[in-house]
């Protein structure tokens, strides 16, 4: 019964494109379409389009801007944002060498995101099928995925990255690699669980009696179900991963100049923040901002894809505070 | 208890085991040892002077167990940078670190307790607010940006706090503020939810209707039983503060392991970086094994169901 449902979920949460593609799909029962619930929610429509606008801005914007987040001009250097006097480029100020603090972030944009986007999904990808593939067939299999589970996640995945990214060159694809890593238990744990309860229920029951494979089941009944929970989670560890990549460049072992992400900048700027703080306070509030829509976009979305609270969102809504994400322990 | 004690060590031993096979490995993985310990530029006598003298010729099995050897007696041989014994400059470091995630883990769960009691009791009140803000701020903040927002507010705009350091007091401060926000903000949505279950059990209802004031009944009833959740996820969270001590002790010249470890890392001294880390894994260990300790002692609950289990 959820299988409808995970369509528009996930062109939402790729953020890539428009979320109205799944408006088509729902209208069957009178029921509300996933995109109609969202326009009903204000939070959550500013987070989206703001979520869809950074995604645009790092898919295209280093095309447009990449030549003038790389032009030195010595005359405009260290100027004070919000003034267009130097012209629309240097709204938001610029640094030490008179390049474009404007140009300079979205390029950064476009570095941030194309770390944190695979390395959500690869860890999606991997940890959702060992989970569901241990949960389903529990006995040992499930006992030895769990107790790799707690290794990983019993060691600060900072020092994992550390060691690793000494011994091997601190690379985008590394960086990749290691966050990828660290954050396959969070689904690891979350798909097992789902698939052990899900198992044992009488469709999964009756599938096996017609004789169907264990892959086919998992692939064609337990997935579509477990799906919705899964994404909602990709959603929010996109913000655990954004932030791990930033402080990873920030100390100097992620993102390598003369690369940009917006942790790097942060940590760049840091040696001018007597003279420029722009330099080190920008680039951390365009963090923010992507973590804070994607937090709220993450509490909506696990609202409007469980069928027994999707009622709460034909409410109206009084106070954003009610539905801030109650996070899960996140070591 | 002591068999669920025992069959607890043996689990948290597990990745203390996996940290130390996966650091030999990976030092071994890269290929000859002399390229990652020596400086770039050293000649092709000293790199075969270097594998000589550290037993790099040896066969593999051999060089584990060399360095299995060296790890039950914390000789982890000598920092490239300053010709110290790595181990003990990983020890001297040591304190500072536990001081300071010490001291932020015993403020976080104490304003959690505090401020997540007041919230359960008065839902939408001003400390369901507060509650609500800080965690919504713990998940979205980069805590090396609000370090460097400290700093740029309190340190170089208003001068009330020094940038770095650790002179007196007042150097504490902002440490502490933007380790403690992560910590904080993930416990007070614990208490508030399990203080709130806890409240609705029945034998609150009997506590109250046999006279007991409503501090009593917080404290003696409730708390008592909604402590447990909150403990394990501190515990949890201690471990994450590793990662918060690492950035925090770099921006701040906290002259702790984390800054020991960035430090060695940026300066490739892979002695003292490994020394850092399995002292990091160890203290790790030996916090669950306390955190499992102080959890079946305070709910009597567990402790039948798991030693059974």
């Amino acid at each position: 019964m959820n299988s409808p449902l995970t369509e528009p979920a996930a062109n939402q949460l790729a953020s890539a494109d428009h979320p109205g593609t799944g408006k088509n799909n729902d209208k069957r029962e009178g029921k509300l379409s996933l995109f109609r619930l969202l326009l009903k929610d204000r939070f959550a429509t500013v987070s989206a389009v703001l979520l869809v606008l950074i995604g645009l801005t790092a898919l295209i914007g280093p095309a447009l801007m990449g030549d003038l987040a790389t032009k030195q001009n010595l005359l405009f250097a260290n100027k004070a944002p919000f003034s267009f006097a130097y012209g629309w480029e240097y709204v938001l100020g610029s640094d030490s060498l008179g390049r474009s603090m404007l140009a300079r972030l979205v390029v950064a944009s476009r570095t941030t995101f194309s770390v944190a986007l695979p390395a959500v999904a690869v860890a999606l990808v991997i940890g959702s099928l060992w989970g569901v593939w241990a949960g389903y067939h529990r006995g040992w299999r499930e006992n030895v995925s769990m107790r790799i589970a707690d290794v990983i996640m019993s060691f600060p995945s900072l020092l994992l990255a550390v060691v690793v990214l000494y011994v091997f060159s601190p690379s985008a694809g590394n960086i990749v690699l290691i966050l990828a890593l660290t954050r396959i238990p969070i689904y690891l744990r979350t798909a097992r669980a789902e698939s052990a309860e899900l198992q044992s229920r009488t469709f999964v029951d009756a599938a096996r009696t017609f004789g169907a494979r264990p892959n086919a089941i998992i692939g064609r009944h337990v997935i579509p179900v477990v799906l919705p929970t899964l994404l909602t989670l990709a959603t929010l560890e996109f913000c655990y991963v954004m932030l791990a990549e930033s402080s990873l460049s920030f100390l100097g072992i992620g993102i390598q100049p003369p690369d940009v992400s917006w942790g790097l900048m942060v940590s760049q700027g840091r040696q001018y923040l007597q003279t420029a703080w722009w330099l080190s306070i920008f680039p951390g509030v365009a963090i923010v901002v992507t973590t804070i829509a994607a937090n709220v976009l993450a509490a909506w979305l696990r609202i409007a894809t469980d069928p027994a609270q999707r009622w709460r969102l034909s409410l109206p809504r009084k106070r954003m505070i009610a539905r801030i994400p109650v996070k899960e322990a996140k070591p | 208890m002591l068999i669920y004690l025992r069959k607890r060590i043996l689990s948290s031993a597990l990745p203390l085991v996996v940290v130390i096979v996966g650091v030999f490995a990976l030092a071994r993985m890269t290929g000859n040892p002399a390229s990652l310990y020596l400086p770039l530029n050293a000649t092709q006598q000293m790199r075969d002077e270097f594998t000589a003298r550290n037993g790099f010729d040896q066969p593999l099995l051999v060089q584990m167990a060399d360095y299995f050897g060296g790890v039950l007696r914390l000789d982890f041989g000598q920092s490239l940078r300053t010709g110290q014994d790595a181990a003990a400059m990983a020890l001297r470091a040591f304190p500072a670190t536990l001081q300071l995630a010490a001291t932020t883990m015993v403020l976080a769960v104490l304003l959690a307790l505090v401020v997540g009691c007041w919230a359960a009791l008065k839902p939408n009140g001003i400390a369901d607010r507060i509650s609500s803000f800080v965690s919504m701020a713990a998940a979205s903040i980069p805590d090396f940006w609000l370090a460097i927002v400290g700093i740029w507010v309190f340190a170089i705009s208003l001068g009330w706090l020094p940038t770095s350091g650790v002179s007196g007091a007042s150097a504490w401060v902002l440490p502490i503020a933007t380790l403690l926000l992560r910590p904080f903000g993930v416990l007070v949505q614990i208490v508030r939810g399990s203080m709130v279950s806890a409240l609705s059990e029945p034998y609150i209802k009997l506590a109250r209707s046999r006279g007991a004031g409503e501090l009593r009944v917080v404290t003696h009833h409730a708390l008592r039983n909604a402590a447990a959740p909150a403990l394990t996820v501190a515990g949890d969270l201690t471990v994450g503060l590793v990662n918060g001590a690492v950035v925090v002790e770099t921006i701040f010249g906290w002259p702790g392991i984390g800054k020991l470890m960035i430090d060695s890392i940026l300066q490739r001294d892979f002695a003292v970086l490994q020394a850092a880390v399995l002292l990091t894994a160890v203290a790790i260990f030996a916090l669950n094994i306390l955190i499992d300790m102080g959890y079946a002692l305070l709910d009597a609950r567990v402790r039948p169901v798991t030693a059974r289990a």
